[in-house]
């Protein structure tokens, strides 16, 4: 699939310190890879040193499905970085994963980004593989389920 | 042990700022128009800024406390803080440092103060540059996630999913600062008022914020001088006291890519009982509001949380005239505020709430006693103060 943004954007790499290193890897190999406590069984997003609930420091990169509802949108008209300035209109998604204790995340809602949007409709995740960048990396997308 | 309260400790007795300009427009350096803006709050102060002892600012401000002291020969530096955080989330935060410091016993005079050129330094409103991203940005940038508009629609967008609110509550909470920076000679906005129908035809930036849901970008800087509550005699202006001061924000308000627990808020939920505790007030009693708007959708969940409105009354509170000085229900950013007087990260609106209490206002609220000022909602960790005239105490 082509990608849903035109190029140019920064283009994601690992955190220096590997804190969030296996879940970009994960995406490279189509698995959503996201912490997990190994103490208290919790999920926790964003990436993080310590469990907030229980204050373990064995947080492991777990699978989890890519699927989730949408908690909150955003359609973007004006372009505040230059390679987007012929996009037109494009959708971001705060997507909410129910069965990993509620995370979040950030991506694009494929298709016509000028339809209507429905918060709390189901997604599921799509992952963009970006091989010709340098070095190369995967987002990971959400398009409406049917 | 005495109560442990700032609540009258501190007075305000002087406040100034530069001329006020679009962005890129300064004719000063950044570190020029700070120095502007204190010696001009001095002189309104009646005061030498070398008798000034300390200075607490936000938002990582370029212009360095101990090069300031230098500058101005000032005798003896006593205080320099820093309130965490970007964007204007610690403008009210400055304000209680600096007023914590004197009422400490700290400091005698300290003056609270935010510079910026955004021409020298680059904008807040652009996109990160640069072909990789790490780090927490690293899950938003790549999507098209990068200004400060893209982070708060998504928060105001489920707001007002959850509560129906319309797009006239956002356009009202405008258009009333547009109104009073007509009435306002230092506004940037001067001379250039907004109705409906040009809100309604402008250009979306990002749902649901139209362009005159976004604050300007400017250049300029401002001041505030306090001193002890006891020395509020000796100066010309009436005496303003600091009622309330707070920081802080809610349950991991800063819980990585957009994982705040309770997200749809503008970071107030746990402060304002806090605020009005200390100041002895409830919001019945303020006058006159000074509401941060970096975007509109973060001014109307501020005037929610502090218990001005109720969150499903928004479409009815909402109204321009509800907002409007002199007589409004609640008198909402009477200098034009970030989005037409200036944004100077929000410290102007601390000191139009002071004007507000001195009647120097360009619109006044008639014997305006107790005049409330929010700090940069959305953000974390985010503040708000409240200063009383004479009566309130």
């Amino acid at each position: 699939m082509s990608a849903y943004l035109k190029p140019g954007l920064a283009g994601p790499v690992a955190s220096p310190d590997g804190l969030d290193a296996a879940f970009w890897q994960g995406l490279h190999e189509e698995r959503l890879l996201l912490q997990r406590c190994g103490s208290c069984g919790r999920f926790q997003w964003g990436p993080e040193w310590i469990c907030h609930r229980c204050l373990s420091f064995d947080l492991r990169y777990e699978e989890t499905r890519a699927e989730g509802v949408i908690y909150s949108f955003e359609r973007i008209w004006h372009p505040v970085h230059p390679a987007l300035k012929d996009q037109g209109p494009y959708l971001v998604v705060l997507v909410e994963l129910p069965h990993a204790d509620g995370v979040r995340l950030v991506g694009n809602l494929l298709g016509d980004p000028r339809a209507p949007v429905e918060i709390g409709s189901k997604v599921h995740g799509v992952f963009e593989h970006h091989a010709d960048s340098e070095p190369p990396f995967t987002l990971l997308q959400w398009t409406r389920a049917t | 042990m005495s109560e442990r309260t700032l609540r009258g400790r501190v007075a305000v007795v002087g406040v100034g700022e530069t001329a006020y300009y679009k962005r890129g427009e300064s004719p000063d350096a950044e570190f020029k128009l700070a120095l502007q803006a204190i010696v001009t709050a001095c002189e309104n102060a009646g005061i030498s800024p070398k008798d000034v002892d300390g200075f607490a600012s936000f938002s990582n401000d370029r212009s360095d406390a101990s090069r300031l002291a230098a500058a101005l020969g000032i005798h003896d530096l006593r205080h320099a803080s820093m309130q965490w955080g970007g964007g204007g989330g610690g403008g009210s935060g400055a304000v209680a440092n600096g007023a914590a410091a004197i009422a400490t016993g700290q400091a005698e005079c300290v003056v609270v103060f935010r510079a910026l050129a955004q021409g020298q330094f680059g904008r807040f409103g652009q996109g990160m540059r640069g072909s990789r991203i790490s780090g927490e940005f690293a899950h938003t940038i790549p999507y098209g996630l990068m200004s400060p508009a893209q982070m708060f629609a998504m928060k105001t967008q489920r707001f007002m999913h959850d509560h129906g609110v319309e797009q006239p509550a956002l356009r009202a909470i405008s258009l009333a600062s547009y109104a009073h920076a007509q009435n306002n000679p230092r506004a940037v906005m001067y001379g250039r008022p907004l109705d409906e129908a040009a809100y309604d035809a402008s250009r979306w930036i990002v749902e649901p914020f139209h362009l005159y849901d976004c604050c300007q970008e400017n250049d300029g800087a401002a001041a505030m001088v306090l001193v002890p509550a006891e020395r509020a005699k000796d100066f010309d202006h009436p005496p303003c006291f600091v009622l309330s001061a707070v920081a802080g924000s809610h349950y991991r308000a800063a819980a990585p890519v957009h994982n705040t627990p309770d997200y749809a808020t503008s970071t107030f939920k746990t402060l304002a009982p806090r605020l009005f505790d200390m100041a002895k007030v409830s919001a019945h009693d303020v006058d006159v509001l000074q509401s941060y708007e970096n975007f509109t959708g973060g001014v109307l969940m501020s005037i929610v949380e502090h218990g001005f409105c109720k969150p499903d009354e928004v479409n009815e509170f909402f109204q321009t005239e509800n907002l409007l000085a002199p007589n409004g229900k609640l008198p909402l950013n009477t200098s034009g505020g970030n989005l037409a007087e200036c944004y100077m990260h929000g410290l102007g609106l601390n000191i139009e709430a002071v004007r507000q209490i001195w009647g120097q206002s360009t619109s006044q609220v008639k014997g305006a006693d107790v005049s409330m000022v929010i700090s940069g909602p959305m953000v974390t960790p985010v503040s708000a103060c409240i200063f009383g005239s004479q009566a309130t105490l």
